[in-house]
């Protein structure tokens, strides 16, 4: 398609803490938990961050990297399942803080961890209809965790956004398919504060089938093999459902790790396979060929076939940080610190 | 212009008066200083409020009203009656509007009033009403504080002029000292240099015992023209009066370790009074915190830019020192019952002047300073009183 | 701060607009109408311009007793900020601890929540600085 992407930001909190220090709170051995899980640390929102103003760094850093004019941004799309609000959109603050205002459409999307790919594809879609020049897409998330559930060890922050058009595409995208069925695996009803989930039900029928099928089904359809790809970005809820997966569908350790951001930052939700992209981007060539799969509980799988263009060479990557410069700038704060921020303890007059 | 003096002066206890209303400190004060100055409710042409903020602290507006009615001003001779607001400012400036309708020949006799319950809310209102002073669009909203705004100034200042941290602990430590000879202080006590740098901070560097607190109470000044004045021994006479304005914001101003509406005002008003800074023989000054009492002394040019912290440290500025400053104990000690304290500046000054200040008495003194600050400096008043003719 | 009165200055907030003085040339956060130097003849000559966000610290507190709505972030850092254009403002700097930050730090501005108008209120968002990344 000759929509692609022309440029992308990410941002991720420096604030950081480990599963040990988690396990330490709630007498768990956190170590053996961390290990178990992949992850080393998760990063944490300071009390002044929020999806909304992480989507807003995320798409100011993809903005710095080129030279358009934001008024000309047709649509921002924002997935995410931590919306500030319930009603009222996050999009519309990006749309303001970027200075795309007023001519555009924005509209907030919610599909678990696959919101951000789901906004990337409608995005797509309007850009290579011609119905807009630009468009925004954004993953960003501060995924909810209660309190001694599992979810702790992993939820975290972060997010990236990808500026979509026609004109000076540095990635583009061969194809798209999805794999949708209804498979409650994790929800959150209305008004809950935290997240439920089907335990070990959220393995095989839920983020295996999806990510396993949306891979295979986007393969079979480019009549591609992991051996044609440099890079895989697979959604990563922990370090380890994203190995097995890839060592299933045939790909190495080496075109995981790129994008393979979990260990290090936990599960940042529907910033997950924004945030790898955006890593994998920031390291490839022109030429290189990248396959990307989301997963939303619920269930579904976006699966991204990419290849990376000649503009690369002439894309100012420079002008915002780098998602491992991100990664690598740590905070680590103690439990006590993290339910503050979190907002987990309530202060007399909340 | 005529000449104007003040003829009658009163001042209720400040601190945190549980029993007393707005009403009460407010006629009580006002009671007083007609009883000094002898004369009737009937020789009254007009009064003047101070008031920053009745409508937020007690949800109370139209005080000028309220109290010309409770002093028993309303219903008989209908005088007119006006609330100033100029935050911090807002008795000097009261004072200053009083000082013209008798200079300007409309007035004969005029009350000026200046008062404040701040108490009746929690600390946290309170603090958040005293900051909306500061600009609520482009500095509270943000996240400043008034005490953050004067330790960014009292930062600068330790910066530039290496003002020391135990120099600010020394003007809380001589108001503390001057504030228990003043039995209408709100603390009567003194404190050490330990007791301000043990406090805990506020905003650094900065810490409780650099701010003023929260006071309760309420002064009163009778002015008068010549005539009037002539018929009483005690008048003392307004040599000088300077008000200037500055940009509300801290950060609009090139530089912090001055406010440029203080040096205006008291160029003004010592043009005015036709004399010069070390002809003052005691000064009251707007020391809300102890950088802003270290920035006003410099300003009003008793001491040279940046050896305001040493004139601290060698105790020039307390009683028995070169210029005796904020002898009342000042906003630290004495209290800031915000629109009230620059009525009570001209109180003390007027005591003084008159040789009633008891133990804090500076001997022959014959030409008094007031200065007063509305929020960080975008008012100031200063007006000089005296008693040499 | 209520809604409305927040609203109507976000373009300030969020994106450091302000005014030049078409007659002197002279910057001005937030927005003017009238330049305090050349007062009339600067009327109508007031043009919009958006500052880069880069600046440095003049002067700074460390806030340990803020308003409550800024509590979550206690002990934060206030600080007057002048814009490379030349403009100064008052913002908190985030990112950075107590320990680190010092006057004449370079910083750059970030988009940040200010503050929530209770817990069903809206909320603020706005200008933060942090250190400025290399």
């Amino acid at each position: 398609m000759e929509a692609g992407i022309i440029s992308y930001g990410a941002y991720i909190p420096r604030y950081r803490i480990k599963p040990e220090e988690i396990g330490r709170v709630w007498g768990e051995d956190g170590a053996a938990r961390g290990k178990g899980l992949g992850v080393m640390a998760k990063s944490v929102p300071a009390p002044d961050e929020d999806v909304i103003t992480i989507a807003v760094e995320a798409a100011r850093n993809a903005l710095k990297r080129v030279d358009i004019d934001p008024k000309d941004i047709g649509a921002i799309y924002t997935g995410s399942e931590s919306h500030p609000y319930a009603v009222k959109p996050t999009s519309t603050v990006v749309a303001e803080a970027i200075m795309a205002s007023p001519d555009l459409t924005a509209a907030d999307y919610e599909f678990a961890c696959k919101a951000g790919t789901a906004a990337l594809q409608n995005v797509l879609g309007l850009v290579e209809s011609g119905i807009i020049k630009y468009g925004m897409a954004i993953g960003s998330d501060t995924s909810q965790g209660a309190p001694g559930d599992p979810l702790e060890y992993t939820a975290s922050a972060g997010g990236a956004a990808f500026l979509v058009g026609k004109d000076g595409v540095i990635a583009e995208i061969n194809g798209m398919y999805s794999y949708t069925t209804d498979t409650p695996d994790f929800w959150r009803r209305e008004g809950q504060p935290y997240p439920s989930h089907g335990g070990r039900f959220t393995g095989e029928p839920a983020y295996f089938r999806h990510v396993l099928t949306a891979a295979k089904g986007m393969m079979e359809r480019m009549g591609t093999e992991a051996k044609d790809y440099d890079y895989v970005v697979l959604h990563q809820p922990n370090g380890k459902f994203p190995r097995r997966a890839a060592k299933k569908l045939g790909f190495s350790p080496e075109q995981l790790e790129t994008g393979l951001l979990t260990p290090r930052i936990g599960n940042t939700y529907s910033g997950a396979v924004p945030l790898g992209l955006s890593a994998v981007l920031d390291a490839a060539e022109p030429g290189n060929r990248i396959l990307a799969v989301s997963f939303g509980s619920g269930a579904g799988s976006d699966a991204f076939d990419i290849t990376v263009t000649d503009e690369m060479k002439k894309f100012r990557k420079e002008r915002a940080p780098l998602v491992m410069d991100m990664v690598n700038d740590e905070v680590f704060i103690d439990y006590a610190t993290y339910v503050k921020y979190r907002k987990k303890i309530r202060r007399k007059g909340d | 212009m005529r000449d104007v003096y003040v003829i009658g002066a009163g001042i209720t206890k400040f601190g945190e008066l549980w029993e007393r209303s707005f009403r009460d400190i407010g006629i009580e004060a006002g009671i007083k200083a007609i009883n000094d100055a002898g004369i009737s409710g009937a020789d009254i042409d007009a009064l003047y409020i101070g008031n920053m903020s009745a409508g937020a602290f007690i949800n109370q507006e139209h005080v000028a009203s309220l109290i010309a009615d409770y002093v028993g001003l309303a219903q008989t001779s209908h005088i007119p009656a006006i609330r100033v607001e100029a935050a911090g400012a807002s008795g000097a400036v009261a004072f200053r509007e009083a000082f013209l309708s008798i200079a300007s020949g409309m007035h004969d006799v005029v009350v000026v009033g200046g008062a404040e319950k701040m108490t009746d809310i929690g600390d946290e209102m309170a603090n958040a009403i005293t900051a909306m002073a500061i600009d609520q669009e482009w500095e509270t909203v943000f996240g400043a504080t008034y005490a953050s705004l004067h330790a960014m100034m009292a930062r600068a200042h330790m910066e530039r002029y290496g003002t020391s941290r135990e120099q600010l602990a020394m003007v809380s430590v001589i108001n503390h000292r001057h504030g228990a000879l003043n039995p209408n202080a709100q603390f009567q006590r003194e404190i050490s240099v330990e007791t301000v740098l043990k406090s805990g901070y506020v905003a650094e560097p900065l810490r409780v015992f650099d701010m003023c607190p929260l006071s309760d109470g309420a002064a009163a000044l009778v002015l008068a023209s010549e005539v009037v004045a002539k018929k009483h021994g005690n008048a003392v006479k307004i040599m000088g009066i300077g008000q200037s304005s500055d940009t509300i914001s801290l950060h609009d101003r090139k530089d912090i370790t001055t406010m440029d509406a203080s040096v205006h005002a008291a160029k003004r008003a010592y043009e005015m009074a036709g004399i010069k800074p070390e002809d003052v023989d005691v000064a009251e000054v707007y020391d809300s915190s102890t950088i802003s009492e270290i920035i006003a002394i410099e300003d009003l040019g008793f001491f040279e830019k940046g050896k305001g912290g040493k004139a601290a440290e060698d105790e020039k500025i307390a009683l028995g020192g070169d210029i005796p400053v904020n002898t009342s104990g000042g906003l630290k000690a004495r209290g800031h019952p915000i629109g009230a304290t620059g009525v009570a500046q001209i109180v003390e000054i007027v005591q003084q002047l008159r040789g009633e200040a008891g133990k804090r008495q500076v001997n022959g003194a014959e030409i008094g300073l007031a200065h007063a600050i509305g929020g960080t400096g975008g008012t100031a008043v200063v007006s000089i009183l005296g008693v040499k003719e | 701060m209520n809604m409305p009165r927040f609203w109507r200055e976000i373009q300030g907030r969020y994106n450091l607009i302000g005014s030049r003085c078409g007659n002197c040339g002279e910057y001005f956060f937030p927005k003017r109408d009238i330049c305090p130097k050349c007062h009339r003849k600067s009327v109508g000559k007031m043009e919009t311009v958006k500052f880069s966000g880069r600046g440095r610290i003049i002067s700074y507190s460390i806030v340990h007793d803020p308003h409550p709505e800024y509590k979550d972030m206690r002990p934060y850092i206030m600080a007057i900020i002048e814009l490379e254009e030349g403009p100064r403002l008052t913002a908190q700097v985030v990112d950075c601890s107590p320990e680190e930050v010092k006057t004449g730090m370079e910083v750059e501005a970030t988009f940040r929540k200010l503050a929530e108008d209770g817990k069903e209120g809206v909320i603020f968002y706005g200008y933060k600085f942090r250190p400025l990344r290399k």
